[in-house]
């Protein structure tokens, strides 16, 4: 169905999705927990960085990176500015799981560990992180695999990755090559899926 | 480091314009049990919260050991409090063992000293240690549950213990055995208790002093006796349901 001579480019952008996609996951977790946990604590924040982080999602994704071409330091053509587009737009489920996951444990639960002497470090690192984890994950699950799916897009700023084949493949009407595109990164997705399932589940149990 | 003072002097709280303690005066010698009586919303619990600092006085102070809760390191006072409240509260994500065995573990006991520590107290409050020490709360029954959050208070031997209607949310049988064995305890280990209740049956049953709480006001101060014989409205109300 995909003819060798699109093989060995399939394996090069399929490496350069993975870059796009683990990279701006890495940023988007790392900035999207601390921050979910920080509006645990400071409810002021909660409604301008949601609707912030809502706001992003609402753009359509294609929108979004040519908004952010003009902008300085972010902006311009390529990766960087591709890594940037994901970034927000993972940041919402992670976000908002984290607050969720958090504000969902048990009253009881929390007032015991208070009472019973924790420092906030320990409340949050052995209470609130690990019962808010399944949660969390789940965040962090539905963002990976959208983030699989849209950085297809990237492609269209120079940013590299499978969307590069559909692309190109749309401009040159060729199913061969939307499909060398396509398929690779449906299964990304799908594996990426299953591997965040196994993870909730290992976590939900303990 | 066996058994605290605690005072309550001039204590209101209020939130906003809604008065909740209304200038209560209050003194527990070491090793006594009292019982604070009182409807939903009498104030009773917001006191009890003010012992172990998750709660201060709009004015007026609270005293432990002589020292006023203001001046104590909350973390170090929390931690020589033993606190059981009626949702238990036992972190679900760890087993019977870890949850008895957690204010050891914050306050650095080995790890030896806290297994036989464990096994000691689930022994007194009537588990088998083999059998219990490592399951995870939703493995237990509600009055097992409740057990377990009396054993973890006990731990790390705490020289005073916070109960909050902690056997209210258990049939009345369970309730019975497990106040049966709060005065078991409570005559081995001789800790100052504060109790929280609406029940005046348990009140009378467990308290050696009965404080009687109404709208926020301290109504009757006295023994478990001379409760029996108190006039006053709220008192004859709740004396009423016996």
């Amino acid at each position: 169905m995909i003819p060798p001579y699109l093989l060995q480019e399939m394996t090069h952008l399929t490496g350069e999705h993975l870059v796009l996609v683990l990279s701006s996951m890495a940023i988007a977790v790392g900035a999207g927990i601390p921050l979910g946990i920080l509006l645990t604590r400071r409810a002021a924040l909660r409604t301008p960085l949601l609707g912030f982080a809502n706001v992003m999602q609402t753009i359509p994704s294609l929108a979004l990176f040519g908004f952010l071409i003009p902008i300085p330091f972010i902006g311009g053509i390529g990766k960087r500015t591709a890594i940037v587009a994901l970034v927000l737009y993972a940041l919402l489920p992670i976000l908002r799981n984290t607050l969720a996951g958090i504000l969902g444990v048990d009253a009881a639960v929390r007032e015991s560990a208070i009472a019973m002497g924790m420092t906030g470090r320990q409340l949050l690192w052995e209470v609130e992180l690990p019962l808010a984890a399944p949660t969390i994950i789940a965040g962090v699950r539905i963002a990976t695999v959208t983030t699989i799916g849209t950085a297809t897009i990237a492609a269209a700023i120079g940013g590299g990755g499978l969307g590069v084949f559909i692309f190109r493949g749309i401009a040159s009407v060729d199913t061969a090559q939307i499909l060398a595109g396509a398929i690779p990164a449906a299964l990304l997705a799908l594996l990426s899926d299953g591997g965040f399932s196994w993870i909730e589940r290992r976590f939900s149990l303990s | 480091m066996n058994s605290a003072t605690l005072e309550f002097y001039q204590v209101s709280y209020s939130i906003g314009d809604n008065l909740i303690l209304d200038d209560l005066n209050l003194r527990i010698q070491p090793g006594r049990t009292l019982v604070l009586l009182g409807r939903s919303g009498s104030g009773k619990t917001t006191a009890l919260k003010m012992l172990n600092g998750l709660l201060f006085p709009t004015s007026g102070s609270v005293w432990v050991e002589h020292r006023a809760t203001t001046d104590w390191d909350l973390i170090e006072l929390r931690r020589s409090i033993g606190y059981v409240i009626q949702d238990v509260g036992l972190f679900p994500h760890f087993t019977v063992g870890e949850n008895i065995g957690l204010v050891p573990r914050l306050k650095g006991w080995t790890p030896e000293r806290i297994a036989s520590r464990v096994a000691d107290l689930l022994d007194q409050v009537g588990l088998e240690p083999g059998k219990f020490r490592d399951r995870y709360p939703r493995q237990l029954s509600g009055g097992q549950r409740q057990r377990v959050g009396v054993a973890r208070a006990l731990a790390a031997e705490p020289k005073l213990l916070l109960f909050d209607e902690p056997f209210g949310a258990l049939d009345p049988v369970t309730r019975v055995e497990l106040q049966d064995q709060f005065l078991e305890l409570r005559d081995r280990v001789k800790k100052t208790s504060i109790f929280v209740t609406h029940d005046v049956r348990e009140a009378l049953r467990l308290g050696t002093e009965i404080a009687l709480l109404h709208r926020g006001r301290l109504e009757v101060l006295t023994t478990p006796a001379e409760f029996l014989n108190s006039n006053g409205p709220e008192a004859r109300a709740f004396l009423s349901t016996l």
